[in-house]
C-alpha cells in the first residue's frame, strides 16, 4: 500500500467494488424506501377503495388528516405512555439485576440465566406464554396477584385500561435482562481504587452505590437509554399476539398503527406519512444523542 | 464491635441473597410454567389455583401440535433464512469492512456515512415501502424475500472495520511486500484476529433473525415460506385451539427450543455477542 501512496492518484475501482454489495442493499432497503415514503406521503391512495386506487396529489393532506384524527392522537399518547412505561423501568431493573449478579456468590449463574433468558426467545413466544399467564381465573399472573390481595379486573389484555399495561409488562420482562449485561460489563470495568478510597473515607455501601457507581456508569446508562428507546419503537410483535392493538386501539402504538394502516386499511398514503414521522423521530433522537454525547466528551 | 459489624454484614448478605432468588424465581416463572403445562395431559386442563404437573407426564401435546400445523416446514424455513442471511452477511461485511479499513479512496467518508444510515433507521420502520419493493421484484411469499433486506449490514460493516483497524499496519505492509493480493490480505492478515468479532456478530444476527416476526409476517402468505414465529402466531389463532394452554405451551416451546438450548450451552459466548451488538 505504501508504494502506491507515492504514485499520483489513479482511480482504483477495487474499494468501490468491495463496498458495492453492502451499498446496493442499503440503497435498496434503507435509502430507497425512505425516498418512496416521502413521495407517497403526498398522495392519497387507498387500495381497497376503487376511486382512490390511483394516487392523487394532496400535498400535506395525509399529515393534516392524521393529526386531526383523534385515533392517531390516541396512538401518539399510547406510544409515549409505552415508552415511559418500558424504558425507565427496564433500565432500572437492568441496573438492579446487574448488582445482584455482580456478587461473589454461588448462585450467580442461576441468577444471570433467570434474568437474561427472555432475551433469547422470540417476542411472539414470550407473548404467547404471557397470554397464558394473563388468562382470567387460573392464569398464573392473576393467581399471584390475588394471593397478594389484588381484586381488580383480570382480563388484562381485553380491558381498555389494562391492555397497554399488559404489553408494557411483557416488554419489561423481556428486555430488562438485556440491559443488565451492559451494566454488568460497565460495573466490572469500574476502577477498584475509587471504592477503596471511599471506604477509607467512611462511605457506606449505599453511598458508594449512588455517589460512585451510578455516576460512573453515566455513559453506560446513556447508551442503554438509546437502545431501549429504539427498541420500544421497533418491537410490536407482542401486541399482535396479546391485544391486536385493541380494545378500540387502546394498546396500539406507532409501528402497530403503521402496519394496520397499510395492511388492514390498505391506506398507502397514510402509512407512508406515518413512516416519514417515524423516521423523523428516530433521526431526531439519534442526532440529539450524538450531539449531546459529543458535548460531554469535550 | 467487629463481631457485630460482621454479623450485620452476614445478615445483609442473607437478605440480598433471598431477595435475589425471589426476583429470579419470579422472572423465570413464565417459562417454567409453560414447560410444566406442556407436559400435562390434555384431559386435565389447568383450573383455578392449579399450577403444577398433571397426574402423568406426557409428550402428546408436542406430537399433537406438530400434527396440527406444518412445524417441520416452519423449521426448515427459519433455518434456511437464518443461514442464508448469515452467509451473505459474513461475505458482505468482511468485504466492506476491509475496504473501509484498508483503503483511502474518494468519497470514503460519505459512503461510510451512507451505509451507517441503516443503523439509524431500523428496517422495521420501513416495512411498508419495502413490501412494495419486494412485490415489484416478484419475490413476495418466498424465503429470499424474508432474507434479502438484511444482506447488507451497516452494523456488521462497522464492527468489521473496527476489528480490521486494530490490525497493525506494519503487518499489512509486510503482507503487501510479500506479494499478497487483496483477498490474501483478508484471509491471512485481517481475518484471523477478527474471528471473535465475526462470531459475536454471527450469534447475534442468528438470534435476531430466528426471532424476527413482523417482516416475515407481511412478506409471506403461505406455509412454504412462513418461518416459525409467524407460524406460531397463526397456530395460536387456529379455531380449534382455543384455550388449550398445554398444547399452546408445547408449540411455543418448540419454537423456542433450538435457539434456547444453543444458548444454554454457549451462554458466555451469547452474552458476549449481545454486548458487542448493542447498536443493532
Amino acid at each position: 500500500m505504501s508504494q502506491e501512496a507515492v504514485k499520483p492518484a489513479r482511480f482504483k475501482p477495487l474499494p468501490y467494488l468491495l463496498i458495492f454489495p453492502t451499498a446496493i442493499f442499503v440503497a435498496l432497503f434503507t435509502a430507497w424506501p425512505v425516498i418512496l415514503s416521502i413521495y407517497q406521503s403526498f398522495f392519497k391512495q387507498r387500495l381497497n377503495i376503487a376511486r382512490f386506487r390511483e394516487p392523487t396529489y394532496i400535498v400535506w393532506g395525509n399529515y393534516t388528516d392524521l393529526f386531526s384524527d383523534p385515533y392517531f392522537i390516541q396512538i401518539i399518547k399510547n406510544t409515549l405512555l409505552y415508552i415511559l412505561g418500558t424504558v425507565p423501568i427496564s433500565i432500572l431493573l437492568g441496573f438492579l439485576f446487574a448488582l445482584m449478579v455482580n456478587r461473589k456468590v454461588r448462585m450467580v449463574g442461576f441468577l444471570r440465566l433467570a434474568f437474561f433468558h427472555p432475551m433469547v426467545m422470540p417476542m411472539v413466544s414470550a407473548a404467547t406464554i404471557w397470554m397464558f399467564l394473563f388468562t382470567p381465573n387460573y392464569g398464573l399472573f392473576n393467581t399471584a396477584l390475588e394471593f397478594l390481595g389484588y381484586s381488580g379486573p383480570q382480563n388484562w389484555t381485553g380491558n381498555p385500561d389494562l391492555a397497554l399495561l399488559s404489553v408494557i409488562i411483557v416488554a419489561v420482562w423481556k428486555n430488562s435482562g438485556y440491559y443488565m449485561i451492559f451494566y454488568l460489563a460497565g460495573i466490572q470495568n469500574l476502577p477498584e481504587d475509587v471504592y477503596e478510597a471511599a471506604a477509607l473515607d467512611g462511605a457506606n455501601a449505599w453511598q458508594s452505590l449512588w455517589k460512585i457507581t451510578f455516576p460512573l456508569l453515566r455513559r453506560t446508562t446513556l447508551f442503554i437509554t438509546i437502545i431501549a428507546f429504539i427498541d420500544s419503537f421497533r418491537t410490536v410483535d407482542h401486541i399482535f399476539v396479546l391485544t391486536s392493538g385493541g380494545p378500540s386501539r387502546a394498546s396500539s402504538v406507532l409501528l402497530f398503527d403503521l402496519w394496520q394502516q397499510r395492511f388492514e386499511f390498505q391506506d398507502v398514503g397514510a402509512s407512508a406519512a406515518i413512516t416519514v414521522i417515524f423516521i423523523i423521530i428516530l433521526l431526531a433522537f439519534t442526532i440529539t444523542n450524538f450531539v449531546t454525547s459529543e458535548k460531554k466528551e469535550a | 464491635m467487629p463481631t457485630s459489624k460482621k454479623l450485620l454484614q452476614k445478615i445483609w448478605q442473607w437478605l440480598s441473597n433471598i431477595f435475589s432468588i425471589a426476583i429470579a424465581l419470579i422472572w423465570s416463572a413464565p417459562i417454567i410454567w409453560a414447560i410444566v403445562a406442556s407436559f400435562r395431559p390434555a384431559t386435565e386442563p389447568i383450573s383455578r389455583g392449579d399450577v403444577w404437573f398433571g397426574s402423568i407426564l406426557t409428550f402428546e401435546n408436542y406430537t399433537h401440535a406438530w400434527s396440527l400445523a406444518p412445524f417441520g416446514q416452519y423449521y426448515v424455513n427459519t433455518i434456511l433464512v437464518v443461514v442464508l442471511i448469515l452467509v451473505v452477511q459474513l461475505i458482505t461485511i468482511v468485504l466492506a469492512g476491509f475496504a473501509f479499513a484498508n483503503y483511502e479512496f474518494f468519497g470514503k467518508r460519505w459512503i461510510f456515512f451512507f451505509v451507517l444510515l441503516q443503523m439509524m433507521i431500523p428496517t422495521s420502520a420501513l416495512l411498508a415501502p419495502n413490501f412494495a419493493t419486494i412485490r415489484q421484484m416478484g419475490l413476495f411469499d418466498t424465503r429470499l424475500a424474508i432474507a434479502i433486506p438484511y444482506f447488507g449490514s451497516a452494523f456488521g460493516t462497522f464492527l468489521m472495520r473496527q476489528a480490521f483497524l486494530a490490525v497493525p499496519r506494519d503487518l499489512v505492509d509486510a503482507g503487501v511486500i510479500d506479494g499478497c493480493s487483496w483477498w490474501q490480505l483478508i484471509l491471512h492478515i485481517y481475518l484471523p484476529p477478527a474471528i471473535p468479532s465475526l462470531v459475536a456478530f454471527g450469534l447475534s444476527s442468528a438470534t435476531w433473525h430466528w426471532n424476527e416476526f413482523l417482516w416475515p409476517l407481511i412478506i409471506t402468505n403461505s406455509d412454504k415460506a412462513r418461518p416459525l414465529t409467524a407460524g406460531l402466531v397463526r397456530f395460536t389463532q387456529l379455531g380449534e385451539i382455543g384455550a388449550q394452554w398445554s398444547l399452546l405451551s408445547a408449540a411455543t416451546l418448540m419454537v423456542i427450543a433450538p435457539l434456547f438450548i444453543t444458548f444454554l450451552i454457549f451462554q458466555r459466548k451469547f452474552i458476549q455477542s449481545f454486548l458487542h451488538s448493542g447498536i443493532k
